[in-house]
């Protein structure tokens, strides 16, 4: 015991400095940080093309770029964000770094299955890449069959592919986190004193567990019938197009659960921290985020009030969906109930997770617009749906992958950030988020159909305030990686918990040992005990 | 050496907990199998019964003997590889090293009938897009038979095959003396997907070859 502990008081940074070090290594942390540079450049690459959208879409007639082109610029965006950015963003990189360190764990379960996963990610992005270069897809990024089977010239199977391959990077994650949550707790860590940052990640293990095989298996099916030229989602073939859909959102659904209950988990554990007070009804808290997923998995037909399903059908879809709103609102009232009569201050991660609560907040409503059957048959496939999933998915998770990595930056690097310049970032992609998708809404609900370059010139005036906006936003998420780099040279050196923070990834230094403990931590509390006066057993 | 200390990995506290880990991972990727499948079933069991007479007229069309031989085949290959686990359990290595091999023997012989069942669909031009023929009526819908045919049984013989593969790395590191009665948890965990690649053919078989085939 005592020559280990002295042989690795080195940071899991410091030991080996080298290329193969890392590319071979076992250690959670460092392959969520090779997770979160991954991550990042395809983010660039998914920006750009939603940077080329908003340029084009300044004029009702589409200037910049030709049609075919726009068509491969929505679609290269859809992909590389949904998959290769939010699907991973959050569980690959904060998910890989703080499960083990929050639950008093060594490592992952699986740390040999956690590197194979990254280098599968990095193959299907690399696929992906490719295609993109070869020359792009048209189909968006939902792949709706016969256009994909049948029709598309584009480069269907390659990107295909590139998600498949990801599809199983995502596999291994999940099953590595269910059982590391399971089998791994430190003494005295018991289900009901974990962090809700451990129960939203074991909530979305589950879901990408249990959704991405069916994914997996049905682009499969897409693919081989686009090269055989037989097979069953292309009606002229004796196939059933829903049939592909079904089994789309089958997946793609819970999959909007794996991007925000992840965020979720981390709104969670910094309103606590920076109001000093435990998260009101923490137990409530776990079982929404368990309802969230698997209600998630219950509501899929609602893409599909159009497409040609049973009425019957989309009445119990519609139905369900509403019910969804119930968890996903006792997490909402509940943040801000723990907010109240806190001591609250505004740091920047409070800063994005705020901002988190307000956009959720606005996203989820709007989905109940979008699930009554009658207003979604005149909103279905208007900018009104590409705002809503955008506050959810850009508002909710990006929001909290921000604020998260603010939040944890000290203990990943062990440097502290600039704060002026990040709660100035926070306000500005506040600002400039809002700016960008609130005119979507209106100009949705006056009727622009998404995926068209071309609209009439009456919506041009939504469009510019949208487009603006989209440049604040490239300011918003450009600043802080350039003054995060900086500060991994320049910035203060971090204290082991310099927000007094609550939860065990802060009781060991910062950056943390490999072994993330010199000794085994034993719970002897329950999670947020912030305050003397509501922990009497303290 | 089958030292179970030896066998503990860094991340793990003790023999029990590396176990546990092992087992909950192992039921959580058959999981994933059975979703993975369960995507080919419901394509599968949607396109029946919008063509069930031609699906019906598929199934006569399939090799029941050969199908019949081969599930019986892989069912004992359970057999075996249930009766290697117990070996491992009890330590026995030379009976483990042999219930192992006898598995990966059957394994291959299932793949081996599976491969002339092939050839002889193709010889009866049964082969959708590459040389599919049939005389009948609704001959496009048979054809989308004979692709869901193709597809199922193509997966499945895949998961044999990465099955052989893991079987016979067992097999080699129980041979190299790697087990013991206090570690046998690779034994356990190949044995487990075996048994679900054979109960998923179990259900492979009536679906594709047996159901309205005497109709």
């Amino acid at each position: 015991m005592n020559s280990a502990a002295i042989a690795t008081d080195e940071s899991y940074l410091g030991s080996g400095w080298n290329w193969w070090s890392w590319l071979t290594t076992l250690d959670h942390k460092r392959i969520g940080i090779l997770y979160t540079v991954t991550i990042t450049l395809l983010f660039g690459i998914g920006g750009a093309a939603a940077a080329m959208i908003r340029l084009d879409l300044l004029t009702p007639h589409s200037q910049l770029v030709s049609i075919e082109t726009y068509n491969k610029l929505f679609s290269i965006h859809g992909v590389i964000m949904v998959w290769f950015f939010l699907i991973p963003s959050i569980p690959a990189t904060l998910g890989n770094f703080l499960v083990p360190l929050m639950v008093g764990a060594r490592d992952l379960a699986f740390p040999r299955l956690n590197l194979l996963s990254w280098y599968l990610f990095v193959g299907g992005a690399l696929f992906t890449i490719y295609a993109l270069l070869a020359g792009g897809v048209d189909t968006g990024w939902t792949f709706y069959a016969p256009y994909s089977t049948t029709f598309s010239t584009s480069h269907v199977f390659a990107v295909a592919t590139g998600v498949f391959i990801a599809g199983f990077s995502s596999i291994l994650t999940g099953l590595n986190f269910v059982v590391t949550v399971h089998s791994m707790r430190a003494p005295g860590m018991t289900w009901f004193r974990l962090p809700l940052f451990i129960w939203s990640m074991y909530a979305t293990s589950l879901i990408l567990v249990l959704a991405t095989p069916v994914l997996a298996m049905t682009l499969m099916l897409m693919g081989i019938e686009r090269i055989f030229g037989i097979g069953v989602f292309d009606p002229a073939l004796g196939g059933d197009p829903l049939l592909f859909q079904h089994l789309f959102w089958f997946y793609s659904h819970p999959a909007v659960y794996i991007m925000v209950v992840p965020a979720m988990g981390v709104a969670s554990e910094i309103i606590s921290c920076f109001c000093r007070n435990p998260v009101f009804g923490y137990r409530f808290m776990a079982y929404a985020i368990l309802a969230i997923a698997a209600f998630g998995f219950l509501v899929w037909g609602h893409h599909m009030f159009v497409s040609g399903q049973s009425a019957y059908a989309g009445t119990v879809f519609s139905l369900l969906t509403f019910l969804v709103s119930v968890p996903s609102a006792v997490k909402v009232f509940n943040w801000t109930a723990t907010l109240y009569k806190g001591h609250v201050s505004f740091e920047a991660p409070m800063l994005y997770a705020l901002g988190f609560i307000g956009l959720f907040t606005i996203g989820g409503l709007t989905g109940l617009f979008l699930a009554s059957l009658g207003l979604d048959v005149q909103l279905h496939d208007t900018y009104f749906v590409v705002a809503h999933f955008h506050y959810i998915m850009v508002g909710g998770a990006v929001m909290a992958f921000f604020g998260g990595m603010h939040f944890w930056w000290p203990k990943i690097t062990g440097r502290m950030y600039p704060e002026g310049w990040a709660r100035f970032c926070a306000i500005l992609t506040f600002i400039g988020f809002n700016l960008t998708f609130f005119p979507q809404f209106i100009v949705g609900y006056l009727g622009m159909p998404r995926r068209y370059p071309e609209y009439p010139p009456e919506f041009q005036v939504w469009n510019v305030f949208s487009s603006a906006g989209a440049s604040l936003l490239v300011f918003g998420y450009v600043v802080p990686l350039v003054y995060l780099l900086w500060s991994l040279r320049y910035g203060a050196h971090a204290s082991a918990n310099p927000w007094n923070a609550k939860g065990l990834e802060w009781e060991t230094t910062s950056p943390p040992p490999s072994e993330n403990f010199h000794t085994t931590p034993v719970v002897t509390e329950d999670a947020y005990a912030y305050g003397p006066a509501e922990h009497p057993h303290g | 050496m089958a030292d179970a200390a030896a066998a503990l990995h860094p991340q793990f506290d003790d023999a029990d907990q590396q176990r546990t880990a092992a087992n909950l991972g192992i039921w959580i990727f058959l999981a994933t199998e059975i979703l993975f499948f369960g995507v080919l079933f419901a394509a599968y069991a949607i396109t029946r019964v919008r063509f069930p007479e031609a699906f019906a007229a598929g199934s006569r069309l399939t090799n029941l003997p050969l199908a019949g031989i081969n599930t019986a085949v892989l069912v004992t290959s359970s057999l075996t590889m249930a009766l290697g686990v117990h070996a491992a359990q009890h330590g026995a290595r030379r009976a483990l090293v042999g219930w192992l091999s006898l598995t990966v023997a059957l394994g291959c012989a299932f793949l081996a009938i599976k491969a002339v069942e092939y050839r002889i669909d193709y010889l009866e031009h049964l082969v959708p897009s590459l040389n599919f023929r049939f005389a009948g009526p609704q001959a496009d819908q048979v054809e989308l038979f004979f692709y869901m045919y193709f597809f199922i049984t193509g997966v499945h013989a895949l998961h044999v095959l990465i099955g052989i593969g893991c079987i016979a790395t067992i097999a080699v590191m129980a041979s190299r003396n790697s087990f013991s009665r206090a570690y046998f948890t690779p034994v356990d965990v190949t044995g487990l997907y075996w048994h679900l690649v054979d109960v998923i053919w179990l259900f492979v078989f009536p679906v594709l070859y047996l159901i309205s085939r005497s109709s």
